[in-house]
C-alpha cells in the first residue's frame, strides 16, 4: 500500500495541534506549531511531486468508507486546482503561525490554543481542497467555522465579539442552506444507490429546473464564504477585529474554499444550472469589484481598506470562474493563489506598521518612509500586488481573468477592469498617508521592520515576484483541470472576432 | 345483551418483556428496602440495584435488535425493533442519570434533592432534617417506577394500557419534580404545574381513546387499524377522538401549543431530574406517538401528517425563537427542548422506515446530550446552590476551561455542528423527511437551526469571551459519578458524530412497528 499523502495532509496539522496544546511551555507550543506546519509544507512537495500533469482529474486518490448507511466516504483526491491551494496554504501557513509569534502575548489568553487553532484550521481547509465526497466537504466547511470563531472572539480587537458572531452567524446560515441542496441532491439518486461522492453526484441526470434550486443553495453558501455582494458585510468586521495575521489567514487563505466550491462543486455538479444562471452570477461578480473598490477608498482605517479590496478581488475571482471561458476561470484560478499571496502579505505588512503604533486609523500616520524605509518598500511592494502590477503574480491572473471575460461579456470585462483603477486609487492613498509626508511627532520615532519580521514575510514576495516571471508553475497544472471541469459544463471558448492573420488553420 | 366469547388463554411472552419486569423489580423491591434497610445502608442499595436492573434491561434489549417482532399479552404490548431501541436507549438515560443522582460532593447540604418533600420551605423541621443530614432516597424507587412506566409505555399496543403505561411514568416524575433541594417554591410549583397539566393533558388521551373506541369498536392498535379501513366516509368521532389522543401524546414531547409546562418545570425540577425527563420521557412519548399513528391510525396517514406538519414547524420555530429571550440556562434548555421535539417531528412526518430509522437515532444522540448538559448545569454553583442565571456563566471558560469546553460540545451538539451527534441527526431527520417530499419543512427546520445556532453561541460567547463576573458561579469538584457521566456522555457525542456508521445500522434494523 502506497503512502497516504493526501490524508497525512491533512492528519499532520491535526497532530500537531494536539502536540501543541500539550506541551509546557508557550515558546516550544509556537516552535511545534511551525515545525508541524514545515512538515506539511514537505508533505506538500511530496503531493506535488507525485501529480502527473496530463493525468486525470483527480489524483492520488484515497477512499474509505466512513459512514456505509448513507453513503458518506472519507474521499480524497489532488486535482490540479487543489494543488494550487493547498501549496498556498502550505506556505501561508508557516508564515502567519510565524507573525502572530507575540499576538497573543498579554492577552490573558491561551496562546498554545492560539496556535493549536490555526493549525486545526489549515487542517479543516486543506481537507475541503482535497475532498471528493461532497458530504464529507460540507462537514469540513462546515467545521472550520468553529476555529475561526475561536480565532477572531478570543484574540480580535476591541469589538471581536461581534464581529466572531457576525461571522458564524452569516457562514452558518450559507451552511445550513448548502446543507440542504446537499441532501437535495443526494437524493435525486435512486434509493439503494445513493452515495455523496462527487464522482457519483457528477454522473446524475438532474432536470434543470432541481438543478436550478440545488445551485442556488451551494451558491449562498459560497457567496457568503467568498464573499460577494450583496453578502460580503460579514468580511470587513472579521478582517479588522481579527488580529492582522489572522486577517491574513482568513481573506487570503480560508475564504478560498468558497471560490474553490464554485470551481471544483457547482461547475461539474450543476452544469445547465451554470450556464443559466452565469449572467446573473457575472453581475453581481462586477458589482462586487467596483462596490468594494470604492468603499475602500472611502475607508480611514488600514484594515478595513485591505479587507474591502479583499471584496473587490474576490469578485474579480467569482467573474473569472462564471466568465465560462479556459482562460478565465484557469486566471480566476491563479487569482486565488497570488490573491492569497497578495492580500496575506499586505494584512501581515500593515499588522507590522499597526503593531507599531496601535492605531489602524490612517491619519495616525505619516511620514513613515523616513524611520522605517523597510517597512515602506514591503508596503509598497505590498500595494502594487494588490493593484496587479505588472511583473507580479496578481498582475498575470488578473489579466487573464479580465482578457478570458472579454471573450463572452464585453460589457462586464469592461467594467470591471475600471475594479483596476480603484484598487490604483485605494492602494496608492494608503501608502501616500501613511509612509509620504512629513513625519509627525508620535511617527518619527517608528523602529523599521526587524529581520525576523522581514524573515517571516519574505518567502511571500518571493512567490508573488516568482509566479509574476514564471506563472506556468502554476497555470499548467490549473489548466489541466479547468479544462475538464469546463468541458463536464459543457462549453466551449468563444470563437474571437478577429482571428489573427497567418494563425493556426 | 352479553356475547361470551369462546375463552383462550392469552399468551404471555415473559422472555419478551425482561427489561420491564427487571425495572419494575427494582422499583418495587425498591420500596420495601425504603421500608426496611437502615437508613445508611438504603442509597447504596439503591443504586446497586438500580444498576443491576438497568444492565440487565440494557443488555437484553440490545440483544433482541433484529429479533421477529411479538405482540405478547394478547395483543397488549408489542416488542418490536422500536420497542427495544427505545427501551434500550431509556436504560442508558436512567442508569447516567441515577449516577448524577448520587452528587454528594457539590452541595454541602448533601444531594440535590430535599431531604422531606413534606416539609414547608425554611420551616423548623427542614432545616433540623437538613442539619440531621437526613438523606431522601425515595428518589430512586420512583425513578425505577418512572422508568418501567416508560419501557411500558414505548412496548404498548392497546390505548389502555398505553394509559396506564402513561401514569405509571408521569406520577413519580411529579413527585420527582418537587423535590428539590434549592429553591424549594420554584420545585414544588414546578411539581403542581407538571401534575395539573399532565392530568389535564391525560384526561384528553383518555377522552380521545374513548372516542376512538366508539368510532372501531376496539382498544387494539390492529384492530383499530382494521376499523379504519373498513369505515366509509369520514367520521368525526375518531378524527376528533386522534386529536385527543395526540394532545395527550405532544404535550409529554413538548411540542407547541403544549409545550407551557416545559421552561417552568424544567427549572424548577432538581437539575438531574430534568435531565432524566428531559432525555427519557420524551424519547418514550415520541415512540408511542409514532405507534398510535403508524399502525393504529395508519389509514388516517393524510390527515394526521398535516397535523405534524403545521405542529413541527410552529414547535420548531417558536422553540428557537423563544429560546433567543432566556437569561437562564435551565430555561434555555428548556426551549432546546420544544425545538427539538419539532426536529423530531419533521423526523415523524416522514411516516415511512427510514424516517423511523432517523427519530430513533435522533433520540438517543439527544438524550446523551442532554443528560449530559443537564450534568454540567449542576457543577456551576454559588452560595444559594446552582448558578443557573447565565450572567454568572460568564467567563467559566477562564476558570474551568474543561467543564466550560464540555458544556461547549454539547451546546453544538444540539446547534447541529458536523462532527457531533446532532449533525447526524439532523442529517438523517431531514434527508428522511426530503426525501418523502417535505423539502419546505425542511427549509424551516434549517432556518429554526439557524436561530437556534444564535442562542446556543451566545452561550459559549459568554462562557469563553467574556470576562468573568465579580461574585460569579464556582465550578464544584463533581464526585466520580458525574464526572463519569459527563465524561461518557461527551465521548458518545463525539463518538456517534464521527463514527455513527455501527448505531445507523442498528437504528435502521429497529425501524420497524409489528403491526
Amino acid at each position: 500500500m502506497t503512502f497516504p499523502v493526501l490524508t497525512a495532509l491533512v492528519v499532520v496539522p491535526i497532530l500537531g495541534a494536539l502536540i501543541t496544546a500539550l506541551v509546557p511551555s508557550d515558546r516550544t507550543a509556537k516552535l511545534t506549531a511551525i515545525a508541524a506546519s514545515l512538515v506539511t509544507l514537505a508533505l506538500t512537495v511530496v503531493a506535488a511531486l507525485q501529480f502527473e500533469l496530463g493525468g486525470p482529474l483527480y489524483q492520488l486518490t484515497e477512499q474509505v468508507s466512513w459512514i456505509a448507511p448513507f453513503g458518506l466516504y472519507w474521499s480524497l483526491g489532488l486535482s490540479g486546482i487543489s494543488l494550487a491551494l493547498i501549496a498556498l496554504t502550505a506556505v501561508a501557513t508557516p508564515v502567519v503561525l510565524g507573525a502572530m509569534w507575540n499576538e497573543a502575548d498579554g492577552s490573558g489568553r491561551s496562546v498554545k490554543a492560539f496556535y493549536a487553532l490555526v493549525l486545526v484550521l489549515q487542517a479543516m481547509t486543506v481537507g475541503a481542497f482535497l475532498s471528493t465526497d461532497v458530504l464529507l466537504f460540507y462537514i469540513l466547511f462546515e467545521a472550520m467555522l468553529i476555529p475561526m470563531y475561536f480565532l477572531i472572539g478570543l484574540y480580535g480587537g476591541d469589538k471581536r465579539q461581534y464581529a466572531a458572531m457576525k461571522f458564524l452567524l452569516y457562514n452558518l446560515f450559507g451552511g445550513l442552506v448548502m446543507l440542504a441542496a446537499v441532501i437535495g441532491l443526494y437524493l435525486q439518486a435512486p434509493a439503494g444507490q445513493r452515495s455523496f461522492l462527487l464522482a457519483d453526484l457528477v454522473a446524475l441526470d438532474i432536470d434543470s429546473t432541481t438543478q436550478g434550486w440545488l445551485f442556488l443553495g451551494f451558491m449562498i453558501a459560497f457567496a457568503i464564504k467568498a464573499p460577494l455582494w450583496p453578502l460580503h458585510t460579514w468580511l470587513p468586521d472579521a478582517a479588522t477585529e481579527a488580529t492582522p495575521s489572522q486577517a491574513a489567514y482568513l481573506s487570503g487563505v480560508v475564504d478560498k474554499v468558497g471560490t474553490f466550491g464554485m470551481v471544483a462543486l457547482v461547475l461539474p455538479l450543476f452544469p445547465d444550472a451554470s450556464r443559466t444562471f452565469a449572467p446573473v452570477v457575472v453581475t453581481l461578480a462586477v458589482i462586487s469589484i467596483i462596490y468594494g473598490g470604492l468603499v475602500a477608498i472611502g475607508q480611514t482605517d488600514v484594515k478595513r481598506i485591505i479587507a474591502f479590496s479583499s471584496i473587490s478581488h474576490f469578485g474579480v475571482i467569482v467573474l473569472g470562474i462564471f466568465a465560462l471561458t479556459s482562460q478565465a476561470t484557469t486566471g480566476a484560478t491563479f487569482y486565488m493563489v497570488s490573491h492569497g499571496l497578495s492580500t496575506g502579505a499586505l494584512f501581515l505588512v500593515a499588522g507590522f506598521m499597526i503593531a507599531r503604533r496601535g492605531s489602524r486609523q490612517l491619519a495616525d500616520y505619516g511620514g513613515l518612509q523616513k524611520p522605517a524605509p523597510i517597512l515602506a518598500g514591503f508596503l509598497l511592494v505590498a500595494g502594487l500586488s494588490g493593484l496587479a502590477m505588472p511583473g507580479l503574480a496578481t498582475f498575470v491572473s488578473e489579466f487573464m481573468v479580465l482578457v478570458g471575460t472579454f471573450s463572452r461579456y464585453q460589457v462586464a470585462a469592461a467594467i470591471a477592469t475600471f475594479g483596476i483603477v480603484l484598487s490604483a486609487l485605494y492602494i496608492l492613498i494608503m501608502y501616500q498617508r501613511t509612509m509620504t509626508g512629513p513625519t509627525t511627532p508620535e511617527t518619527e520615532n517608528t523602529p523599521d521592520l526587524r529581520g525576523r519580521e522581514v524573515v517571516i514575510v519574505a518567502p511571500l514576495f518571493v512567490l508573488m515576484i516568482a509566479l509574476g516571471v514564471a506563472p506556468s508553475v502554476v497555470l499548467d497544472p490549473v489548466d489541466d483541470a479547468t479544462q475538464q471541469t469546463l468541458d463536464e459544463v459543457g462549453v466551449t471558448d468563444p470563437e474571437p472576432v478577429f482571428a489573427v492573420e497567418g494563425g493556426e488553420e | 345483551m352479553i356475547v361470551l366469547q369462546e375463552f383462550t388463554q392469552p399468551e404471555f411472552d415473559l422472555g419478551a418483556i425482561v427489561p420491564i419486569i427487571a425495572t419494575f423489580a427494582a422499583a418495587v423491591i425498591g420500596v420495601g428496602v425504603d421500608a426496611f434497610a437502615p437508613a445508611r445502608r438504603r442509597a447504596i442499595v439503591h443504586v446497586s440495584m438500580a444498576v443491576v436492573a438497568l444492565t440487565v434491561s440494557l443488555a437484553w434489549a440490545i440483544a433482541a435488535v433484529g429479533d421477529a417482532p411479538v405482540t405478547t399479552f394478547n395483543g397488549a404490548l408489542a416488542i418490536d425493533g422500536p420497542t427495544v431501541f427505545a427501551q434500550a436507549a431509556i436504560a442508558i438515560f436512567t442508569l447516567l442519570s441515577v449516577l448524577v443522582y448520587t452528587e454528594r460532593s457539590l452541595d454541602p447540604a448533601g444531594d440535590a434533592f430535599t431531604p422531606a418533600g413534606a416539609s414547608m420551605p425554611g420551616s423548623e423541621v427542614e432545616r433540623v432534617l437538613t442539619l440531621q443530614r437526613v438523606r431522601q432516597t425515595e428518589v430512586y424507587p420512583l425513578t425505577m417506577f418512572a422508568a418501567a412506566g416508560m419501557m411500558m409505555f414505548v412496548a404498548s399496543n392497546d390505548l389502555l394500557t398505553m394509559f396506564v403505561a402513561l401514569e405509571v411514568l408521569s406520577l413519580p416524575l411529579y413527585l420527582l419534580s418537587s423535590l428539590s433541594r434549592r429553591k424549594r417554591l420554584l420545585s414544588h410549583e414546578a411539581g403542581l404545574k407538571y401534575f395539573l397539566l399532565g392530568a389535564f393533558a391525560s384526561a384528553f388521551f383518555l377522552y380521545g381513546s374513548s372516542l376512538v373506541y366508539g368510532a372501531t369498536g376496539s382498544l387494539n392498535f390492529t384492530e383499530i387499524d382494521a376499523g379504519i379501513s373498513s369505515r366509509v366516509g369520514v367520521d368525526s368521532l375518531l378524527l376528533v377522538g386522534t386529536g385527543m389522543i395526540a394532545v395527550g401524546l405532544l404535550f409529554k414531547i413538548s411540542a407547541v401549543p403544549f409545550q407551557f409546562w416545559t421552561p417552568d418545570v424544567y427549572q424548577g425540577a432538581p437539575t438531574p431530574v430534568t435531565g432524566f425527563m428531559a432525555a427519557a420521557t420524551k424519547t418514550a412519548a415520541v415512540i408511542a406517538l409514532m405507534r398510535v399513528f403508524y399502525v393504529a391510525l395508519g389509514g388516517l396517514v393524510e390527515d394526521w401528517t398535516v397535523l405534524l406538519w403545521v405542529i413541527a414547524a410552529v414547535t420548531m420555530v417558536l422553540g428557537s425563537v423563544l429560546a433567543l429571550t432566556q437569561t437562564d440556562v435551565k430555561r434555555m434548555l428548556a426551549y432546546s427542548s420544544i425545538a427539538h421535539a419539532g426536529f423530531l417531528l419533521v423526523g415523524l412526518v416522514s411516516a415511512d422506515e427510514a424516517g423511523t430509522a432517523a427519530v430513533l437515532f435522533y433520540l438517543l444522540a439527544y438524550g446523551l446530550a442532554t443528560v449530559g448538559a443537564f450534568a454540567c448545569v449542576t457543577l456551576v454553583r454559588d452560595a444559594a446552590g446552582e448558578a443557573t442565571h447565565l450572567s454568572a456563566w460568564a467567563g467559566l471558560g477562564r476558570r474551568s476551561p474543561v467543564l466550560a469546553s464540555v458544556f461547549a460540545l454539547f451546546l453544538l451538539s444540539f446547534a447541529g455542528i458536523p462532527l457531533t451527534s446532532g449533525f447526524v441527526g439532523k442529517l438523517v431527520v431531514f434527508s428522511a423527511a426530503f426525501d418523502s417530499g417535505e423539502w419546505v419543512l425542511v427549509l424551516i427546520a434549517l432556518l429554526s437551526s439557524a436561530i437556534a445556532a444564535f442562542f446556543y453561541v451566545r452561550v459559549i460567547v459568554l462562557m469563553f469571551f467574556a470576562d468573568p463576573a465579580e461574585g460569579g458561579a464556582t465550578v464544584g469538584v463533581p464526585s466520580a459519578g458525574t464526572t463519569a457521566v459527563i465524561t461518557a456522555t461527551a465521548l458518545l457525542t463525539v463518538l456517534l458524530g464521527v463514527v455513527p456508521g455501527p448505531v445507523l445500522e442498528l437504528a435502521s434494523m429497529a425501524a420497524e412497528f409489528v403491526r
